[in-house]
């Protein structure tokens, strides 16, 4: 009688075993299937002549879906030492252009030099820092290389890796 | 196999293959409805009816519309509102019932707890039902950024975006939801998979539950009498129908579900025919465009009041980010009210909340601060209005934290049956 309990439960921990094993191997495959695709991921470098710009102008372009803002600084707009680019002697500041809050684009408002975004009031600087409203952060700067007086993103350059000591 | 005669009839047959009668018994005539209810009784089967109407005309726009972020908008705007007969019909039913169902998702889980019925054996009514309204809220989000205009479009940006807040993985988890790094065409394919076909089974699944749960401990009524159902039941099986405190669901109580059911969908016809707009963003008329956010964003108005505790917050305190108390209250919203059962310490004592004296306050203060919350949540959140919400958040919470003392306090009353009055 005991023999035929413990032969049963064998059959019953080797079942559940495999159905368990088999349960985490699709569990893998649902994950990887909504994982996004390769011609997705390989979304390519995209690079930007900088040397067009005026001072003061803020530049909106397109990077794996998401704005990019370049504002060539002007002399009166405040630097800042752990964010701007320098390309060709001029003063840059890149940032992915979504709201650190809940990723709505912020619009630049020349008169006040800053970004505000209509979604929940945020307000970040000529730099992309938060200054007021719920964004929890900055503004994310894009990985990029500085190639003269153009900027590739996408790939991550010295002057990016200096910016951005370690990402998380 | 039981005995198979020669059957006597259509019926006859079917009984003795499938136990149609004893079926028929069970479900509806020998189903016992106690009679002190009133009209906000029939919410539950002015649901079911809703339901089927959401059901019906999906089915029908689910045949021209096209899940392809270059495609969805026109199938939508242009094949269906103007090429396909009768198509304009469908998607006004489908839009207006979507809205409409969440009113009287509303009405159907106040009166629960306004009448105690999540109470004392009644637990697992009122979490299958908690359980159907977050997936109602799933598939209604899944289904609003289908036509792919800006304000589908960035609710969508918006919403997903919110998985971010999660420690650790968010920003992985918001790229492996959306299938890109930005909301695209995966993203659309999959809330299409959700909406027409996971999310409705589920629903249909919590449905039968949620049903089968009411079975054991009953229906509540108006004064949450305790009562014998089986004495009730035979003694109106016996004739003494006067006497008896029951009536089966068929046909005597369905009667007067149909009445309440004929007034409902007048009122929503009148508002598919002649109202459809309200359900209707304008914002939503423009194609999406990953490019530019629309100047405010909201959600639709049965979001609003859990929208607005999110962003309530709007400033830093003691070190957290806004943002981060914000998601935290905005979990809270959503988990507190599956945890009703649990937080009302007066566990014996089923009465409606005018019995109640310090729950009636509670539970007006209640509903009067999620109106605020909704009608806040609309309003650009600048200026006073940011502290208005802000306020109306605070309260929002403080009346979840309050509900175990203050219902421990009723308890502890021994007057009146724990009543307190």
């Amino acid at each position: 009688m005991a023999v035929e309990t413990s032969r049963r439960d064998f059959i019953g921990m080797a079942f559940g075993g495999f159905a368990a094993a088999g349960g985490v191997i699709a569990l893998g495959a649902m994950k990887k299937t909504w994982d996004p695709l390769p011609s997705v991921q390989s979304a390519g470098f995209i690079t930007v002549d900088l040397s067009s710009m005026r001072e003061g102008e803020v530049q909106t372009i397109q990077w794996r879906g998401k704005p990019i803002f370049i504002l060539k600084k002007s002399a009166d707009m405040p630097k800042n030492e752990k964010r701007d680019i320098v390309a060709g002697g001029s003063r840059y500041a890149v940032m992915i252009g979504l709201c650190t809050h809940l990723g709505c684009i912020p619009t630049w408002t020349p008169s006040t030099k800053q970004f505000k975004c209509a979604c929940h009031g945020g307000e970040f600087d000529a730099s992309g820092v938060n200054t007021f409203g719920p964004p929890p952060r900055p503004m994310d700067i894009p990985p990029f290389k500085i190639d003269g007086a153009k900027l590739v993103l996408g790939e991550e350059g010295p002057e990016y890796k200096k910016l951005v000591p370690k990402k998380a | 196999m039981a005995e198979i005669r020669k059957a006597t009839g259509f019926i006859d047959w079917l009984d003795q293959r499938l136990a149609v009668n004893k079926f028929i018994k069970v479900m509806m005539t020998e189903y016992w409805i106690p009679k002190n209810i009133n009209f906000l009784w029939a919410m539950g089967v002015v649901l079911m009816v809703l339901f089927m109407i959401l059901i019906v005309s999906g089915i029908f726009l689910l045949m021209y519309y096209k899940p392809d972020i270059k495609l969805a908008f026109d199938s939508v705007n242009y094949t269906i509102m103007q090429e396909v007969e009768y198509g304009w019909l469908w998607r006004h039913i489908h839009g207006v019932s979507a809205s409409v169902i969440f009113l009287v998702i509303y009405i159907h889980m106040f009166t629960g707890i306004y009448y105690g019925s999540y109470k004392k054996g009644r637990e697992i009514i009122w979490l299958t039902g908690m359980a159907l309204f977050g997936m109602f809220s799933a598939e209604a989000f899944s289904g609003y950024m289908l036509p792919w205009g800006q304000m589908s479009y960035w609710a969508a940006q918006v919403i997903t975006n919110l998985f971010g807040g999660i420690p650790f993985i968010g920003e992985a988890l918001v790229v492996w939801i959306r299938g890109d790094f930005l909301v695209a065409d995966a993203t659309l394919t999959r809330f299409f998979m959700l909406h027409v076909l996971l999310l409705p089974l589920v629903i249909l699944l919590l449905i039968a539950v949620h049903f089968y749960s009411l079975r054991v401990p009953h229906v509540n009524n108006q004064e949450s009498e305790e009562f014998d159902f089986e004495d009730e039941a035979k003694k109106y099986l016996d004739g003494k129908k006067v006497e008896s405190k029951v009536v089966p669901f068929w046909p005597v109580f369905l009667s007067k579900d149909f009445f309440v059911v004929g007034v409902a969908l007048t009122i929503f016809f009148y508002l598919v025919c002649f109202h459809y707009d309200f359900a209707m963003d304008p914002i939503n008329f423009e194609p999406a465009n990953n490019m530019k956010t629309p100047a405010h964003i909201y959600p639709e108005w049965y979001f609003l009041w859990s929208y607005e505790v999110l962003r309530g917050f709007f400033f830093d305190i003691a070190g957290v980010a806004a943002m981060d108390i914000g998601l935290a209250a905005f979990g809270f919203a959503n988990v507190i009210f599956m945890l009703l059962p649990f937080l009302d310490r007066n566990t014996d004592h089923v009465a409606p909340a005018h019995k109640r004296p310090l729950f009636f306050v509670w539970f007006w203060l209640l509903l009067i601060d999620m109106i605020v919350l909704t009608v806040y949540g609309k309003l650009p959140p600048t200026g006073n209005n940011a502290w208005v919400g802000f306020g109306a958040t605070i309260t929002f919470l403080v009346l979840f934290i309050l509900l175990p003392i203050i219902t421990k306090m009723e308890a502890n009353c021994k007057c009146h049956n724990g009543g307190c009055k």
